[in-house]
Formats: structure tokens, sequence, C-alpha cells
């Protein structure tokens, strides 16, 4: 580990792009659920979907600010510090950030200024399009951006011309080989950790016997929409992993931390990866399950670290820990989702405050595994920026000094840190505060009469 | 890609040029906005001031990413080599955007921070608008290159140039975020609004003259440009409509008129970059590579074109309509805060 330009700009790409993913995997989640409670209470016209919808609509503000001020510092750095990967891939994954800006940015900012302020400006279906279009340009934003980060981890339909890429063929470069599997995976894992939130805020008002009927219909919800996709999602990452097994071998034995290859292999629990020495230390594993996992076949032949050249092979640790982190958060909500059953049947969902305290305590798993499942595959893809053909090292801006870049990086964690401090415990505030003493005033006038929600919003307020 | 058809790359010089143009003067009135926030008497003015473009401050500023990625798309070793050379007053204007622009939900959240939250937004402004107006002097300079990076130092950026083209910009950016301002204010903050505008006005009034006058000098093409005959004579309408502009703008500002100030400064902003664009024209790394030079594959301009055509349309249809939604004047009693 040298502080050089290179790690630098490095820990500061990964600085920035991990405090900004933990926004947009609560927010694409959010955007959806308002659009839903916006939606239910178009159509059914009950008051609490109002109450709810606006409470969060309070805390996706916080959150989506936040967001859209760390993400537009996103492709500057792409130019910043990594000016050569810019040069060299420009022409393939450019063109997916412009329709990223194009059908999502645009679409997200023009109707959140209406789903924040307009309610009582525009009439209630065009309040409640303006949320579903901030939800369909949060997706639409998922969608591309993880385009680009699929085509860096396996690239496909391009030409080299004189060294850099060329686009060939756009379906072949969007539709990648681990696009479908990384954008289902990450969609289903946005949705997980909102809803755990969610969960987690409704449970939090039921210990304090406060807005019932709130928590009541969010917590029940919720762990509804939990109790499909928390199972879904173990199928979808297996399939990643097969996808991954075929297209990145060395980045999969990383992530398992195997150095021989072969048949029958076992699954490592634990172990101490030692990159130098090419083994691991300490090691736990289960006989033959390895192969059956990751092939589905005890048979199935995995290859080992060992087969790749040194300098081609990601550094082992922190696949492997952040898989192990991201599955065991996994466990933690499948349980949490399968006890929610077990108090259903026995009708003690909303009474049972040992589990209500348990969502509170599972509440930010989601962001957990989040960052970490993140951290195993962008780890895991080095040491390369796109897969096997062009190397991190080869990436970065050649201008840079080491004290340039600590000191952007200083200013970035100064920054971030005071932005997210503040950001959370205003959001935690809010969580506290609840459904009831929310918006007397959450509404910009224009000059304008006043529009036929207001009645409603008023009332609702109890 | 097959046969020559179409040349796209001064196609999207045009539609990066718009993009960019779009963006000076969306995100220009509302950081000017908040440029001035901080001569705000009361918190009632600053109240109205913020909610005054609390709507649209965030679709403005995508038009800051949409000039980034596109600048990336159309002309890579443009955004390769420009990028790293500005690389300070980069993150000093992504730091300073950070602080705008949480500050509008935290201001209001936050109370106890309040104060803290009004310096955030009027300094965040101010630095990113100071910022942008470094950038832009850079530009003009010129960088150093050797084959397609950039060969010179990161500091190189700060020249007396780009940091008067800095305090230029916000000067520039005041002035818009006053006609904005007049326009959707009234009383006493309108009179405040035009007050303020009268002292920016005369910043760029000077910054104008100052900048118009060193540029030929930065570099000799520039000079021959404005200066050799026929163009000469061909471009005297930029200078004299612009002085036009200015007679207009500080009229104005002086009487009662509400849209005036705002679409004299809108003015006065085309006129600028026009001479700029007059002066740059075709370089993209100025006096290194032109844009044919920096394009991207023609495939890569091609792909993305289709989609500026069909949906940048439909963009300013619905961007239109959210500023619609929000039209007249910004009320104090029922509000943001």
């Amino acid at each position: 580990m040298h502080f050089d330009p290179l790690f630098l700009s490095r820990l500061q790409f990964a600085w920035v792009v991990a405090w900004h993913f933990l926004l947009p995997a609560f927010t694409v989640g959010l955007a959806s659920f308002i659009a839903f409670m916006e939606g239910l209470s178009f159509f059914t016209g009950r008051a609490v979907y109002l109450r709810i919808s606006i409470f969060w609509t309070k805390i996706f503000a916080v959150s989506f600010g936040m967001g859209v001020v760390s993400g537009i510092t996103m492709p500057f750095q792409f130019g910043t510090n990594w000016s050569r990967f810019s040069d060299d891939v420009g022409d393939i994954v450019s063109p997916l950030l412009g329709y990223e800006g194009l059908t999502a940015f645009f679409l997200e900012a023009a109707f959140l200024g209406v789903l924040l302020f307009g309610r009582k400006l525009v009439p209630r279906w065009a309040h409640f399009f303006a949320a579903l279009m901030v939800a369909l340009g949060t997706l639409a934003s998922t969608f591309w951006i993880l385009a680009v980060n699929s085509w860096m981890q396996t690239p496909a339909g391009f030409d080299f011309v004189d060294g850099r890429f060329q686009p060939r063929d756009w379906l072949e470069i969007i539709f990648n080989p681990s696009f479908p599997y990384r954008l289902a995976h990450v969609v289903t894992a946005i949705y997980i950790t909102t809803g755990f939130v969610v969960a987690g805020v409704a449970s939090f008002w039921l210990l304090r016997r406060r807005f019932y009927e709130e928590a009541r219909t969010t917590l029940s919800m919720t762990l509804w929409l939990l109790s499909v996709l928390v199972p879904l999602q173990a199928a979808i990452g297996d399939q990643h992993g097969l996808d991954t097994l075929k297209y990145q071998p060395a980045k999969l034995a990383g992530i398992e931390a195997i150095w021989d290859g072969g048949r029958r292999l076992p699954w490592v629990l634990f172990a101490i990866p030692d990159d130098a020495a090419a083994k691991n230390l300490y090691e736990v594993s289960i006989p033959v399950v390895g192969s059956l996992i990751l092939t589905h076949d005890v048979d199935g032949e995995v290859r080992g670290l060992k087969s790749f050249p040194p300098e081609d092979r990601p550094p082992v640790a922190v696949p492997f820990f952040g898989f192990r982190i991201m599955l065991a958060c996994w466990g933690v909500m499948m349980l949490t989702v399968v006890l929610s059953w077990w108090l259903r049947m026995r009708r003690k969902l909303f009474d049972a405050d040992w589990y209500h305290r348990l969502c509170m305590v599972v509440a930010p798993a989601g962001f957990v595994a989040v960052i970490a499942g993140w951290a195993t595959t962008e780890v895991g893809r080095q040491p390369w920026t796109v897969y096997g053909l062009m190397r991190t090292a080869d990436s970065v801006s050649p201008s840079l000094t080491a004290a340039d870049v600590t000191l952007s990086l200083v200013a970035y964690s100064v920054v971030y840190v005071l932005m997210f401090a503040a950001g959370i415990a205003m959001m935690v505030r809010i969580f506290e505060r609840g459904p009831i003493a929310a918006d007397h005033a959450d509404f910009i006038e224009g000059g304008r009469p006043q529009g036929p929600v207001e009645a409603l919003s008023r009332g609702g307020e109890g | 890609m097959s046969a020559h058809v179409l040349d796209l790359a001064p196609i999207w010089a045009a539609i990066l040029g718009v993009g960019v143009f779009l963006y000076v003067l969306l995100d220009g009135f509302d950081l000017g906005v908040g440029i001035l926030y901080g001569f705000a008497p009361d918190r009632q003015s600053r109240n109205l001031m913020m909610n005054s473009i609390a709507p649209v401050w965030d679709g403005n500023e995508t038009w800051l990413v949409l000039g980034g990625v596109a600048l990336l798309a159309a002309f890579p070793l443009a955004f390769a080599i420009i990028l790293p050379a500005v690389y300070f007053p980069m993150i000093l204007m992504l730091l300073a955007l950070v602080f705008r622009g949480v500050s509008f939900e935290f201001r209001f959240r936050d109370s106890e921070h309040r104060t803290f939250w009004d310096h955030a937004f009027c300094w965040g402004s101010a630095l990113g608008a100071f910022a942008q107006g470094v950038v832009l002097g850079a530009f003009i300079q010129g960088f150093a290159v050797e084959g397609r990076h950039f060969a010179g130092r990161s500091f190189d950026v700060f020249t007396p140039f780009s940091l008067l083209t800095g305090v230029a910009l916000m000067f520039g950016y005041a002035l818009l975020g006053a006609g904005w301002l007049i326009l959707k204010t009234e009383g006493p903050l309108q009179d405040m609004a035009r007050r303020l505008g009268r002292i920016a006005f005369f910043g760029v009034l000077v910054a104008v003259v100052a900048v118009s006058l060193w540029t030929p000098f930065l570099h000799p093409a520039i000079g021959e440009r404005w200066f050799s005959w026929p163009n000469i004579a061909w471009l005297s309408p930029v200078p004299i409509l612009t002085a036009v502009a200015a007679t207009a703008e500080w009229r104005a500002l002086n009487d009662r008129s509400e849209i005036a100030p705002f679409l004299s400064a809108i003015a006065l902003f085309v006129l600028s970059y026009l001479g700029l664009a007059i002066s740059l024209f075709p370089m993209i790394v100025p006096y290194k590579y032109t844009i044919w030079q920096a394009a991207s594959s023609e495939a890569t301009q091609a792909f993305l074109l289709v989609g500026v055509l069909v949906l940048l349309p439909v963009i300013l249809l619905y961007t239109a309509w959210s500023y619609w939604v929000f039209r007249g004047k910004v009320q104090a009693n029922i509000g943001y805060h």
C-alpha cells in the first residue's frame, strides 16, 4: 500500500462513491414507496396513506438532496482523477451516462419540485403523476449506471482502435453478460434496504405507542414485500454468482479465497487470506459445499487464484470478507422475515415488543449489505478498471501528485462527514417527530389560489 | 462506422455550447440568488429568496451534469485533458455545490444551526460561481498539453486572468440573480434586488471590458480573429449589441420594469458567451485540439445524438411545466419555512 496518486485516487473514488451509493440505495426504493402510497391515497382516498406519504416525502427530500449533490461529484471524478480511463473508454461509457442524464436526472429534478412543493398548486392526479415520474426517474438512473458498471466488469460489444475502446454494438454494450443479473440484484437490494428502514421506523413508533395506524399499515405492508424479496434475492444472487464464475473467474476465486482450483472444493467459512504466500491462514471450511454452491454440482470445477499470474489477481481479503458480511446480513434479514410469518399466524405482529426492537436493530442491515456487496464486486474486479483489458494503474490522471490528491481527499472527507452527520441527525429527528407533526408548511406558495388538496392535507393532520 | 454522411462534430459542439449556456443561465440565476442571499437584511427575506429557487435549483444543476457528460461523450480527449488541468477549481466547485445544495433542506430542518446553513448557502453559491469562473479563465488561457494528456501541474490553473474571470462570473451571476429576484419578489426585497443589481452591474461592466481587452492578447489567434479585415466589420455587432444590452440593463434596473432586468442580463450573457465562442471556435482544447481532433467515434456521437434529439424537447417541455407551476411572485406567509 503505497500512498501514491493512484492509491489516493482509488481511496478518494471509493470514499465519494460509497457515501453516494448509500443514498440511492435508499431513495430509489423510497421513491417507489412514496409513489405507491400516493397511488393508494389517490385511488382509495384514505387519509392514512396521505399522512404516510407526506411523512416519507420529508425524509426523501433530505436524502435525495444529499444524493443529488454527492452524485454530481461522480462523473467529474472520471475526469479529474481518471483521465486516461475517460480518454480510452469515453466512447463507450459516456453515451450511457448521457442517457442517464436525459432519461433520469431531468425527470427526477423537474417532478421533484412538484412532488415536494406543489401539492397545493397542481391537481391531485398531477401530483400523483409527479410521484410516479420521480420513481421512474430513479429506476432509469439505476438502469444506466449499472449498465456502465457492468460493462466495466464484463466488457462486450467493442473493438480496439489505436488502443482505445470503440463501440461496435450498443445492445451488446448495454446488455453485457453481467448486466441483467447485476440490475436484478441491485434493484432488489435497494427495495430490501428501503423496506427494512421503513419497517424499523414503523416498529419504533409501535414501541413508543404512537402513530398506531401509520405504523401498522407500513409495517405490515413492507413485511409482505420483504417476504417476497428477501428469499428472491438469494436466488438472484446465486445466478449472479454463476455469471461471475463464467466471466470473472479470478474475481470469484478471490471472493471464495480459492487458491488451488479443482473439483469437490470445500466452502471456506472463515480464513485470513495471505496474498503474498498465496494461501489461507486459520481456514475453517465445509467439505464439497464450495463446488456445490458455486457450480451447482459437487464435482463442479472452479479455477483457483494460482492459475492467474500474481499481477492479475485481486486482493483477496476485501472481496472475501465483503461477501461474507453481505451473506450474514441476508441471514439476519431472512430470519426477521420468517419471524414475521410466525407472528402473523399468531396474530401478534403489532404487539410483540421484542420483535419491534429486532426490526429497529435490523433496519440498517440493508445498507451494510449493499456496501459490503459493492466492495466485493469492485475490489474483486481489481487490478482492472475494465476487467481483463485496462488496468487501474493505467487509468489514473498522469498529472496528479500525491500532495494534490491528499489535499482533495481531505477536503472530500471533511465535507462528506459533516454533510452525512447533519443529514442523518436530521432524519432521526424527523423519525422521532413522526407523521403528526407533519406539515403545515411543506408547500411553496406561487401566485395562485389554493388547490383542492389543501383541505384534505390539513384535515389529515388531526 | 460506414460512409461519412454527416459531420457530427460541429453539431455536438453546438449541443454542448447550448447545454453549457443553459447551465450558466439557469444555475447562474440561482447561484446568483445565493450570492445575494448574504446581503438579505432579515430571515423573512432570506426565506423568500430561498423559496424563489427551491423548486427549480435541482433541475438547473442537472444541466451541469449533462454538460460534463456531453463533453465526455462527444469530445473525450478534451474531457481527459481539461478536467485534470482544472483539478482544484473543479473540486472547489463540487464541494461548494454540496454545501449549497443541502442547505435548502438542512436550513429548514435544522433550526439550531440555521445560521451555519445560511452561511453554507451563501458561501457555497459564491465559491461555486468563483470556481466556475476560474475554470472558464483557464480554458481561455489554454493548457500545457503533451500528446493526449495535461502536462502541467494542478496549481497552474490559478493565474491573474483566471482569478479575474472567477470574480467576473460572481458579479455576472449576482446580476442574473438580481434579475430573477426582481421578477419573483415585490416591495422592499425587490428594491434591495434592484440596488444590489446595480452594484453587480458595475462589476459586470468592468469585468466584461477587462476580459475583452485582455483576451486578444492571450493568444495571437484571438486578436487575429477579431481585428483582421473583414472580420472586424462582420464581428462589430457583438460589441455594439453588448453596449446596447448594457444600456438597457442599466435603465431597467432604474425604472419599474420587472422582467427587463432579467432579460437584459440574459442578453449580456448571450453576447459575452458568443464573444468567447467566436474567439475560440473550433478549438475544444484551446490552441491545441479542434472539435474534429478531439471527437469521439461517429458511432458514439450518433448514438447519443438520437437520444438528445428525441428526449431534449420532452425535457424542455416538462421543465417548462415545472417552472409554470411555480409561476408568479413568491409568497412569505405560507411557505416552505
